[in-house]
């Protein structure tokens, strides 16, 4: 059994989910090779190597950041596998589909458990429901969420890291322009604690008591679809089915009613504390600790006692 | 320029789901169904297209069930000129699901078939079904038909000779340009899709819509993924109140242990 991780790595310390994705390969027993794909991958190609389980690091530096038109020369390297793993980020879920359909494989998408060699759960309707899928696809590619599977740590010995002779890629689209958003809280997908606010807060200049108190616990903010419609923040900040799947130690939802859009985003959290002057609201079903009242003196207050 | 909307009928989205006593799959009878939310943003961005003057013909097509005609009309009645409806057997006992599984693989084969029969030049498909939640048919349709892809589309412009696609992805925002014929996948802020008002429900009803059987098309699946089962979530034992933020600090701090 060989495994393939394919992992987007941009310059600086290797992504966690990509530690997260070897400790869910454990689980299938086999080589476990890791692919970095990015931009100045140096660092992150020492570290990978030093997790434990990788038998394999191989590099693809890239010109681009991150191209269409890798499909192609990807499934070819995928059929040297019989496993190709991707955490769920846009990218994966934008190139795994497409590597799929060039090899005439069924894939499997969001994977939060491995619980045999062809046998995996994946969540449905918005998490809803868990589905117990077989796959009997001669290779079988998955996208994972990485925050469902536990983190290889770095051992001592290290495994050999090659680089791949350069890849073909035949883009058809032309990358016109890319708003990256800037942030110095960590990132949301990986976060220990998320602080999450809703419609409720009222304005942009109000959401900045979430940031406060997320400041406070060195957390990252997230946001409901609600706020993010209403322009308080950016959509990658978006926790739900539509936007990001997060499960951090503790998250802390305020002013959310809590939709099963919205929970579907949070629900595998450790913790969820629920800040809302809605009694009623359907978070509460689901929190561990519920807060009745007026976010804008909670709030406040939550930060200044921490 | 042509254009062709996949379209496919869903529970309703408000529709809080319950698994089969049992374990077999999610109960699906006498449940509302409707159009899946994401197709519906695609139906209104390519009445809109018809609309600027960009589109010749707007086509619809979905492969469901008999009762997926209603998804149709629907799209017709927001503004499609034309509907396909390739129909799966259903067993009867649960409306909405389908004796023959269509993976995503299976979609995206027979959605190019239809793309060779129909020669649209922009593919119009939403990001994913809110029922199976996979997001693969339009990457798998663009693979299979070797055409430039655009997933999850916040905003898209045609600019004289190239579609310009605004991407929502993680971290940002990217825009791609690219020649047609191509795919894209739509997200939920592309735009907010109109209600289908009673006169054009009316006029829906005489506007074309053929169906085929969906082995007309010659696709047989791959049965590579087989559900075994299907369960609930496990339950949170949440509901517990604290009456103040003290109380909250104190039980962060030595219950929940999550604060130092």
């Amino acid at each position: 059994m060989s495994i393939l991780i394919i992992a987007q790595q941009a310059k600086g310390p290797l992504a966690v989910s990509t530690a997260q994705l070897v400790g869910a390969a454990k689980a299938l027993q086999g080589d476990i090779h890791l692919l970095l794909l990015g931009d100045q991958i140096t660092q992150a190609a020492t570290e990978a190597a030093r997790l434990q389980g990788v038998t394999r690091v191989r590099l693809a530096e890239l010109g681009c950041n991150w191209c269409d038109g890798l499909d192609k020369p990807l499934a070819a390297l995928a059929q040297d596998y019989h496993y190709v793993l991707m955490a769920a980020s846009s990218t994966a879920k934008d190139l795994l589909p497409r590597m799929a359909a060039r090899l005439g494989m069924e894939m499997l998408s969001e994977v939060i458990a491995i619980e045999g060699k062809d046998s995996f759960l994946r969540p449905i309707y918005a998490g809803n429901a868990i589905a117990r899928v077989q796959s009997s696809a001669p290779i079988k590619l998955m996208t994972l969420r990485a925050s469902s599977f536990p983190t290889a740590v770095m051992g001592e010995v290290s495994a050999p890291v090659e680089a791949l002779p350069s890849l073909t890629i035949a883009t058809r689209t032309r990358l016109v322009s890319r708003q990256a958003v800037v942030s110095s809280r960590p990132e949301l997908g990986s976060a220990r604690v998320v602080v999450s606010g809703g419609r409720a807060l009222g304005s942009k200049a109000q959401f900045a008591l979430i940031e406060a108190l997320a400041d406070k616990l060195g957390g990252a903010v997230g946001a409901s679809r609600a706020a993010v419609d209403a322009g308080f923040v950016g959509n990658d900040l978006q926790v739900g089915q539509t936007g990001k799947v997060v499960a951090p130690e503790l998250y802390i939802a305020v002013g959310i009613s809590g939709a099963i859009q919205h929970l579907a985003g949070m629900k595998e959290s450790k913790v969820i504390v629920a800040i809302n002057k809605d009694g009623e609201a359907p978070i509460f079903q689901i929190a561990d600790y519920g807060l009745v009242g007026d976010l804008f003196t909670l709030l406040p207050e939550l930060t200044a006692k921490l | 320029m042509k254009l062709l909307v996949a379209v496919k009928r869903v529970v309703d989205y408000n529709v809080k789901i319950r698994v089969k006593s049992d374990g077999s799959d999610v109960e699906l009878a006498n449940v509302k169904m409707g159009i899946n939310p994401f197709c519906e943003i695609a139906v209104e961005q390519g009445v809109r297209l018809r609309e600027a003057g960009l589109a010749s013909e707007l086509v619809v097509v979905t492969l469901g069930p008999a009762a997926a005609s209603e998804q149709l009309r629907h799209a017709l009645a927001l503004g499609a000129d034309r509907a396909l409806h390739y129909v799966t057997s259903d067993s009867g006992s649960t409306p909405g699901t389908s004796d023959e599984r269509l993976d995503p693989l299976t979609v995206a084969r027979a959605l190019q078939v239809v793309c060779e029969r129909e020669q649209p030049d922009l593919v119009l498909l939403g990001k994913q079904s809110i029922d199976s939640d996979n997001n693969q048919v339009g990457q798998m349709l663009a693979a299979l038909c070797d055409w430039p892809l655009a997933t999850f589309a916040s905003a898209i412009e045609w600019a004289g000779d190239e579609l310009l696609v605004t991407r929502e992805v993680d971290g940002g925002l990217e825009t791609l340009g690219m020649a047609l014929p191509a795919v894209v996948t739509v997200d939920l802020r592309l735009n907010e899709p109109r209600f289908a008002s009673l006169p054009n429900i009316m006029k829906a009803k005489r506007k074309p819509l053929e169906t085929e059987p969906f082995a007309a098309l010659g696709i047989s699946p791959l049965a590579q993924n087989r559900q075994l089962g299907v369960m609930a979530p496990p339950v949170r034992s949440g509901g517990a109140r604290v009456g103040s933020v003290d109380e909250l600090i104190d039980k962060l701090k030595h219950e929940a242990k999550v604060l130092p």
